[in-house]
């Protein structure tokens, strides 16, 4: 369980005071207007960001204390994910290990993950060379091979055109199914929600609030 | 309904377990020790000539003419050659900026970029060539009957500082104007405007913050010029206060009058700093777009010289889509290139008076002498050890800055660091070298340390040309991945190598090519520290050139030309596009 215990931060003039629990194994789709704070709650779970006072924790042990890659969460952002300078197999075997020092059975995750999203044929290609879409997949496969507990996607869809959309979340749904992470999905569009089969959180004012559901 | 799910998805094998985090170097060591470097290198002379200093009588000081003389004359100087250069790369820049397709732009373009490379001493030697007593132009004017036109003196500085500053000047402002976007070209004809609404509307307001940065920088570069005041200036009417530091060190042994100049040029360059930072413009160099970029951004079509010159000319209507420029008239489109062929002429013509006089009679005999050999070892040695130096110094301050203005979003204070990069702007070469020179007076014979203080001396110089350069991309990579690099703890030597190396490479090269370059034509700080037992080819010029000794001079100059192209073209190959073969 992924708990927000009275997290309090100010950014400037914004004042954020978060209070929650999300189920460990749930897909939660967060939606708010711009500035509202989805993508600080995010920031804050991942560790770019220390709350000024409260506890945020994961089943019970407190993760402030940790570097952002000690902790078990992944983050696929909606732009530079990707290095474009390394291949893709490259930057998804940075998952693995952060000098890209890979045994053959991990070479072997690589192309299974890459696989997994289709994307077998391009693992020598470079970012550049992709599409939108694409690249968002080989964060996924990434995301996919680092098996970390919380998945946080920061708008992953945004940049989408509406095809490439759906195939991306479709994938998603196959990812979160696969390993059942505590998904948080930061999106502006409830339709999203419904296509990842999620809970709906609503956030305003700088505080989160479950949607009753339908 | 549940989807079924993907069987390769099911198939990808969890991770294994984290391994534990190695501990690592603290993030700020790097920047320290460089901070450290640069405090210790500057911190301490000016101590020392402060100690110095206490016992000045200042009244007494600035009540002699001579002083006061001094520095009228160096803001003189500095002035005039600022307004000209300025005020002749202006038309300069405009001609190439509406003649996108003009033959031979691109290698313009490139040759203004060579102004930062080729040594001041080496190009001094090409002005006299051309423009001395017994140069071109005063050959032309006697066979027509005319009186010489003397060069020693101020025309002589101004030339030279034009020389250097025009194309510096003119890139920085082609830069400016090639950013103005086509579209505003068209709604510009479309909306009637003439030549002069568009230049007060379209291009001067691109062109003032550019054009004001860039006369702060010309003006600090001439207002502490010193190889083209002491070759040029022929004389003590015609002396600015850093040569007066030199002369008062080295020649008339009178040190407190030494250290006296010495804080009245700090005082003027640190007011000269604080107006810099105030000016806009951003600092590039006029390096942003390379030559080859506008080489590849404007193909030019036609072999030979003679077919692209007849295929610019008939172009009668604006070129095509890739670069719309509203249309021309014949007469107009003439006097563009008549002003194109000047500037060219005015930087080229040196130039070449140098090569052809490198071909002499003592050509050979010159390269196979010791002296020019010792030179020229010591020039290379004192080079790569500069741009090591500076690059290090660089990288260390930037990866402490680049940690507090990107993760720990502390803009204005790693902005602040940074500065201390720059503080060759306050301490000039020779105000430095004097603080060094009463520093470790006591303790060591500073000529046989020579070379070591040169190095030292042109790294701090050579540090803020290194700064600018990578500063602009090392941020920029750290802002797009930051989250990523601590998402997948990307640190350390591990960063460097798979990311920062990668994308830095080329800037690096440039860098590295830029320090070495600046080292190998420096003049300042080995006319200080230089004897009989240590030259540099640049002294050794100089020295050739003081007792008229114009043949050897001339390969000399010619040799150390050489040797800067060389050293710029492979560091900036070999270092900074390795990458690009193996992406391709």
């Amino acid at each position: 369980m992924l708990e927000l215990d009275d997290v309090t931060l100010a950014l400037g003039e914004a004042r954020f005071r978060f209070s929650l629990a999300l189920g460990a194994d749930a897909v939660h789709v967060l939606l708010g207007r711009s500035g509202s704070g989805k993508s600080t709650l995010l920031n804050l779970v991942a560790g770019f960001a220390a709350p000024d006072t409260g506890d945020i924790r994961w089943n019970g042990a407190s993760l402030l204390a940790l570097a952002p890659d000690r902790r078990p969460v992944n983050t696929l952002f909606q732009h530079h994910n990707l290095f474009a300078h390394l291949s893709v197999a490259q930057n998804v075997g940075l998952g693995l290990h952060p000098g890209l020092k890979l045994t053959g059975a991990q070479h072997e995750q690589v192309r299974d993950a890459l696989a997994a999203v289709g994307l077998a044929a391009h693992a020598d290609k470079r970012p550049p060379a992709l599409s939108g879409g694409e690249q968002q997949r080989v964060g996924l496969a990434r995301c996919l091979l680092r098996r970390k507990p919380v998945l946080l996607m920061d708008e992953p869809f945004g940049a989408l055109d509406g095809a490439t959309r759906q195939e991306m979340i479709a994938l998603t749904r196959d990812v979160t199914a696969s390993y059942s992470p505590c998904t948080i999905v930061v999106t502006h569009d409830p339709e999203d929600a419904a296509g990842l089969g999620a809970r709906v959180l609503r956030i305003a004012d700088g505080q989160v609030r479950p949607e009753p559901s339908a | 309904m549940a989807r079924r799910l993907h069987p390769l998805i099911a198939k990808v094998s969890s991770r294994p377990e984290a391994r534990a985090p190695s501990p690592g170097l603290p993030w700020w060591l790097g920047g320290a020790c460089a901070l450290a470097v640069v405090l210790a290198l500057t911190a301490l002379p000016l101590g020392a000539m402060l100690v110095e200093a206490g016992t000045l009588d200042p009244g007494a000081l600035f009540a002699d003419p001579w002083v006061a003389r001094v520095i009228r004359f160096s803001l003189f100087q500095a002035t005039l050659s600022t307004v000209l250069a300025v005020a002749l790369a202006l038309p300069v820049a405009l001609a190439l900026a509406h003649e996108p397709r003009f033959p031979g732009r691109g290698a313009l373009v490139t040759l203004f970029s060579l102004s930062l490379v080729i040594p001041t001493i080496v190009a001094i030697f090409g002005i006299v060539a051309v423009y001395g007593r017994s140069g071109w132009l005063n050959g032309a004017l006697a066979n027509v009957g005319m009186a010489p036109l003397p060069l020693y003196g101020l025309p002589g500085i101004l030339v030279a500082h034009v020389f250097f500053n025009l194309p510096l000047a003119a890139r920085v402002m082609l830069q400016s104007l090639d950013g103005i976007p086509d579209n505003q070209w068209r709604l510009a004809a479309q909306l009637g405007m003439g030549p002069l609404a568009r230049f007060r509307l379209i291009e001067w307001p691109s062109l003032r913050a550019p054009l004001i940065g860039a006369a702060v920088l010309i003006f600090t570069l001439c207002f502490t010029s010193f190889a083209i005041v002491m070759t040029l200036g022929g004389g003590p009417r015609a002396t600015t206060i850093e040569v007066a530091i030199y002369q008062a060190l080295r020649f008339d042994f009178d040190l407190p009058l030494a250290v006296a100049l010495a804080l009245v040029q700090l005082v003027m360059c640190a007011l000269l700093m604080i107006a810099s930072t105030f000016a806009p413009g951003d600092g590039s160099l006029g390096f942003a777009p390379t030559a080859q970029d506008a080489r590849d951004a404007y193909p030019i079509e036609g072999r030979g010289l003679r077919q692209r010159l007849r295929t610019w000319l008939e172009r009668r209507h604006a070129p095509d889509r890739a670069c719309w420029r509203p249309r021309a008239g014949m007469a107009v489109r003439l006097s563009r290139g008549l002003i194109i062929g000047s500037a060219a002429g005015f930087v080229l013509l040196p130039l070449a008076a140098l090569v052809i006089a490198a071909f002499n009679g003592k050509t050979l005999s010159v390269l196979g002498d010791p002296a020019t050999l010792e030179a020229a070892r010591n020039t290379v040695i004192a080079a790569f050890a500069t741009a090591a130096l500076a690059l290090a110094l660089a990288l260390g301050l930037l990866s402490a800055t680049r940690r507090l203005r990107v993760r720990a979003r502390r803009e204005r204070i790693g902005r602040w660091l940074q500065l201390f990069g720059n503080v060759i702007l306050v301490l000039p070469p020779v105000v430095l070298g004097t603080g060094l020179f009463l520093l470790l007076r006591p303790w060591a014979d500073v000529f046989s340390i020579a070379l070591v203080l040169v190095v030292a001396i042109n790294a701090l110089m050579a540090l803020p040309f290194v700064l600018r350069v990578l500063d602009a991309p090392m941020m920029r990579v750290a802002r797009q991945h930051d989250r990523l690099l601590q998402s997948l703890g990307i640190r350390g030597w591990n960063r460097w190598r798979l990311i920062d190396w990668p994308v830095l490479r080329r800037p690096v090269g440039l860098a590295l090519a830029l320090a070495a370059t600046l080292s190998a034509g420096d003049l300042s700080a080995i006319a200080l520290f230089g004897s009989e037992r240590v030259r540099t080819l640049p002294l050794l010029l100089y020295q050739r050139m003081g007792s008229y000794r114009l043949e050897e001079a001339a390969v000399t100059a010619g040799l150390l030309l050489l040797l800067c192209l060389v050293l710029f073209a492979t560091l900036q190959r070999l270092v900074g596009e390795g990458v690009r073969a193996r992406t391709r």
